[in-house]
């Protein structure tokens, strides 16, 4: 079924003579072997979308049609790998094509040689279907991998054996209706296409990330969608990679969509240095690393979030809470206006492509906490934090509104805090989460009986100071009256003190959740003591010069371990403090 | 590239180039050629004009019968009936060889200073293969420019690509001059190698730069591609992938450390720009074209370093912002590509601030990995924080005195304020010629930083405070 190129222009190259093409058949372009997508079908010719630079095509050079949808390969081997957007490993091509990646090269994905030890758990004549699990290979010493039937087969399991295997080995077989199917340690899926589930859940748990920020005030639920548009420069990658970092997702998998080399660079040069916080283990244990660099081809760049998703399924689908970081989506829509424009298509908002709501759609709706396909019950998510790069910051850009509409947390990025280092710049009073709601039970009865009223109490306050802060913008703090005053100085308390996180601090960079409350409630309760003092009569000036105040700014490097007895002893100190203040002779 | 030679499969190459006379059209920049069979995607192609004359041009989209050519230069002279067309089998090309040093070429890698063409057994393709994140190496040595605002405040490594966002009638010129001039390693005499991409700029900041290497004893270590605002603009599309060939070459098969100056990015997209609009493409924001991001990006990535090659390339794109508007599509694509970016700010010209770099919306990205201890100093990471937290509050406090008067801040505010004036003053501000080391530059911060009581020393670690903070008590509020 080999057909020619009939037109080439860019990444875009019509072929004809593709007899029986199917839409989104991977096809191979050239000489050199590109790989390509078909993306749309007229008469006999298709319009193929080719994820390899296309200098040097020209007409009449062989197309051909592999007649299968672009797919990714799921099993063990997975973990600790860096693909490029189309799931090429790339210390592969460094190995083959040397510090520059050539063109019209096929890697496999998983490591064909590697053997890994299987140990089957399913019963040899027992029905399995979909998602049943065979049985287990340790993938990383974090992570078992669970060897499933792929979804779809369904029959009796006529053999299966533990033993150690290679990827391409057949580990057993299932017979359907008489006929035996060969099972291996993994599989294939199309990745436009999201792997079936049984049903879906309500959110219910939060997704603990260490930053005070989010998991306060802005918190995401497991299975949950969060989006962080800002500009550039506003600490939007440094945020996605401090969640990869410390959420308590199972498997982190990171794609970096059209990012920059060197930070890309410096993702996978510290992920292996970084110890998981719970095992001691390296973080790339449980890691699995998406590159396609800005300057890499557009096309893969529009697949490298459907392959990063796909992956974060097939986890899921093993009952393990997955968290995907996107960086960032605006690059992904960009490849989608750019190859829509040179499809010449009617374009939509400023020349991004119609359906473009539509596709951002879909990919968010591919998170959730969800009951697995499998006999058993078993529990599992996928929780997607995607970053929006808006032109110039704003938000009312296509891409933005499009995530906002489907995404149910905001982490909105301000670049006036971040250019006055105040990290993570995520602006209170314009973010919000969905999830607030939905995860008070927890908080209430895994943190503390008070936290949802610490909360609201700390945003209102924050509230309360930026409406003060207008009139002080015109009269003056001086014109206040002590008691506002005093607001302006706990909730300044709460910005710099307890907001204000650094990523490079060593113990600052990951706070929990229990120290998170103690921290949240020594200020609170610092305010509510201080304004006692002042209806006592005595001054903010005086308050903001007590020794305590110190000790409370640099609660932030108080050691995880030594937090309760830090935190009993700080409390006391500042209530006795301000017990002294307007008392007596003052 | 050589590297791409040493792939598994090269590109198919056809070497008997054919005349065709079947030019259809010729709008803009562009050609459009009938009855060509198969014409490869950026193949280079020879124009020949009725008067003998020959220009350069690139298939831009090619069908059956049917080549759409851009042509390098005007298309003045050009005509339908006599105008032939011959396809070379080849894509754009730069011979390379240590030869390159010290020579001035146009947009096109033409030799404009009177001397020979380069003639080298070795020659790269100007479009680079995209460098596998995975073999590159973490930029991570601090480079001294010897300005405060930049050493202290957003600091440079090597391999970094970081942009100077300025706007016109702004000494850009002059700053990017005097980081060629005064950037080293620390503790290193060890110079940078030089390439130098002009597009579209005017003959006297040509000169200008020209000068500046000549003057500096730099020039035998410079590659000049230079492309003035009254060459054809066509050039200029071609230009700065000249230039980083260039550099490529020299970064890593000569192991030399080189500086990428590229000025005015801004006139390289407005080409960009006129070649969309001429192919009656569907126009991005502003009618720049919709893979301006990606084209960019094609650019500024081929900085970086790579494991176990020697070189590096440190990219200086300059741009200048129309009207001084950041949100603008160029400057915007620019800082998500780039690693951070410089600020000169008017409003710190107008207060007679040298090299007005604000550094307050300026960024360095990969600043971290670059200072500390052993690179730098222990306490770098906590000063630079410190003094962009203070500036900005005195900056603010600076405003809201305006409205409602110094008198009614309090001490603490009071004491921004005066910081905020003497960090322009002392800090920020340095003569053209002045080449600050890294301790200098600190020391100052630590003076300015002295006059602010130490309970709003947040930032920095206590043994710090310890060690450098030094109260003038005079001057220090209670």
């Amino acid at each position: 079924m080999a057909g020619v190129v009939a037109r080439v222009s860019g990444p875009v190259v019509l072929a004809e003579g593709l007899e029986g093409a199917k839409m989104f058949d991977v096809v191979r372009v050239g000489e050199l072997g590109l790989v390509g997508e078909i993306i749309r079908l007229i008469g006999s010719v298709a319009t193929v979308q080719v994820y390899e630079d296309t200098t040097g095509i020209r007409p009449g050079d062989p197309v051909e049609n592999t007649g299968q949808a672009l797919s990714v390969e799921l099993g063990p081997g997975l973990l600790k790998s860096i693909y490029d957007g189309v799931q090429r490993p790339l210390d592969v091509l460094q190995a083959n094509l040397g510090d520059f990646i050539s063109r019209g090269f096929v890697a496999p994905a998983l490591d064909e040689k590697k053997v890994w030890e299987f140990d089957a758990t399913a019963k040899v004549g027992s029905e399995v279907s979909g998602g049943a699990i065979l049985g287990t290979v340790q993938e990383t010493p974090l992570i078992v991998h669970k060897v499933m039937v792929p979804p779809g087969l369904a029959g009796t399991l006529s053999d299966l054996k533990s033993g150690s295997y290679t990827v391409r080995d057949r580990i057993g077989s299932v017979a359907v209706s008489g006929r035996k199917t060969p099972l291996g340690l993994s599989h294939k899926w199309i990745v436009r296409v999201p792997r079936p589930v049984k049903s879906k859940l309500a959110p219910s748990l939060p997704l603990i990330t260490g930053q005070r920020v989010i998991d306060t005030f802005f918190p995401v639920a497991k299975g949950g969608t969060a989006c962080i548009p800002g500009p550039f420069g506003s600490g939007k990658t440094v945020c996605q990679q401090q969640l990869a970092k410390w959420s308590d997702a199972d498997v982190v998998v990171y794609v970096g969509c059209g990012e920059r080399g060197n930070e890309m660079t410096e993702v996978l040069a510290t992920f292996p240095k970084l110890l998981d916080p719970k095992s001691g283990r390296p973080l790339m244990d449980r890691t699995i690393l998406i590159a396609n660099t800005s300057n890499m081809p557009v096309a893969a760049r529009e697949a490298s979030v459907y392959t990063g998703i796909t992956l974060a399924e097939y986890y899921r689908d093993m009952g393990y809470d997955v968290a995907l970081m996107a960086d960032s989506t605006s690059r992904w829509a960009e490849a989608m206006r750019e190859i829509s424009g040179r499809l010449e298509e009617m374009p939509g908002e400023e020349g991004y492509p119609a359906y473009l709501g539509r596709r951002v759609a879909e990919f968010y709706e591919r998170a959730g906490r969800v009951v697995t396909l499998s006999p058993e019950d078993r529990n599992g998510s996928v929780t997607i934090v995607g970053a929006v790069s808006p032109a110039g910051g704003d938000t009312s850009e296509p891409v933005s509104q499009n995530t906002l509409r489907v995404a149910r947390v905001f982490w909105a990025l301000d670049a006036s805090l971040a250019s006055r280092r105040h990290f993570p710049s995520i602006n209170w009073l314009q973010s919000y989460s969905l999830y607030a709601g939905d995860l008070e039970g927890y908080f209430r009865t895994k943190v503390a009986a008070d936290w949802v009223a610490l909360r609201q109490k700390a945003l209102e306050l924050l509230q309360k100071e930026s409406e003060l802060q207008e009139i002080v913008q015109l009269v003056g703090v001086d014109a206040l009256p002590e008691r506002e005053k005093a607001i302006l100085d706990v909730a300044r308390m709460i910005r710099e003190d307890y907001l204000q996180q650094s990523a490079y601090d060593d113990i600052d960079t990951y706070t929990s959740i229990n120290k998170q409350y103690r921290m949240l409630r020594a200020i609170l309760t610092f305010g509510d003591q201080e304004q006692q003092a002042i209806q006592r009569g005595g001054t903010v000036a005086q308050i903001s010069k007590l020794p305590v105040r110190t000790r409370l700014a640099r609660m932030k490097s108080i050691p995880e371990k030594d937090a309760t007895a830090a935190f009993d002893a700080l409390d006391g100190e500042s209530a006795q403090a301000l017990a002294q203040i307007a008392t007596g002779g003052t | 590239m050589a590297q791409a030679k040493s792939g598994p499969k090269s590109a198919p190459e056809i070497n008997v180039p054919i005349d065709y006379r079947t030019i259809d059209r010729v709008t803009g920049p562009l050609l459009f050629v009938r009855e060509v069979a198969n014409a490869a995607y950026g193949e280079i192609v020879e124009i020949q004009l009725p008067t003998g004359e020959r220009r350069q041009g690139q298939v831009l989209d090619s069908r059956k019968g049917l080549a759409i050519v851009q042509v390098f230069g005007p298309t003045m002279g050009m005509n339908v009936t006599e105008t032939s067309v011959k396809f070379l089998g080849r894509v754009a090309r730069l011979p390379v060889s240590d030869e390159l040093l010290g020579r001035v070429f146009n947009g096109l890698g033409e030799p404009r200073d009177g001397g020979p063409k380069i003639v080298s057994d070795q020659e790269f393709e100007i479009v680079g293969n995209a460098m596998n994140p995975y073999s590159r190496e973490e930029p991570s040595e601090f480079i001294q420019t010897g300005l405060s605002c930049i050493d202290v405040m957003n600091t440079l490594v090597r391999g970094q690509k970081l942009p100077i966002f300025s706007a016109a009638g702004l000494p850009h010129n002059q700053v990017a001059a005097q980081i060629v001039r005064q950037a080293k390693l620390r503790d290193s005499s060890e110079s940078f190698a030089v390439v130098f991409a002009a597009m579209g700029i005017t003959s006297e900041e040509a000169n200008y730069f020209l000068r500046e290497f000549e003057a500096t004893g730099a020039l035998e270590r410079t590659v000049v591609f230079l492309n003035l605002s009254s060459d054809p603009s066509m050039e200029r599309v071609i230009t700065p992938r000249m230039a980083l060939t260039a550099a490529e070459y020299l970064a890593y098969e000569r192991d030399l450390h080189v500086l990428v100056l590229m000025t005015d990015m801004t006139s390289y997209c407005e080409a960009l720009r006129e070649i969309a609009s001429a192919r009656e493409e569907v126009p991005g924001r502003r009618g720049y074209p919709g893979y301006l991001y990606t084209d960019l990006a094609t650019l500024y990535e081929r900085a970086g370093k790579i494991k176990g090659r020697k070189g590096s390339i440190t990219q200086f794109p300059i741009l200048t912002m129309p009207a001084d508007d950041v949100t603008h599509p160029i400057p915007d694509l620019t800082g998500y590509i780039t690693e951070g970016q410089m600020f000169v700010s008017r409003e710190l010209q107008r207060r007679g601030v040298y090299p007005a770099i604000d550094p307050l919306p300026s960024l360095s990205r990969l600043m971290n990995q670059g200072i500390g201890k052993g690179r730098t100093r222990e306490d770098h990471r906590g000063v630079a924080d410190q003094l962009f937290a203070s500036y900005a509050i005195g900056k603010d406090q600076r405003a809201l005195s305006a409205i409602v008067g110094e008198e009614s801040l309090s001490d603490v505010d009071r004491a921004y304020l005066k910081f905020a004036d003497r960090f322009e003053r002392e800090f920020l501000n340095q003569r053209p010629d002045e080449d600050r080391t890294i301790d200098e530059s600190l020391r100052i911060g630590w003076l300015l930083l002295s006059d602010l009581p130490e309970s709003e020393l947040k930032r920095i670690k206590p043994e710090f405070i310890q060690q450098y903070y030094k109260p003038t008590t005079a001057d220090a509020p209670a």
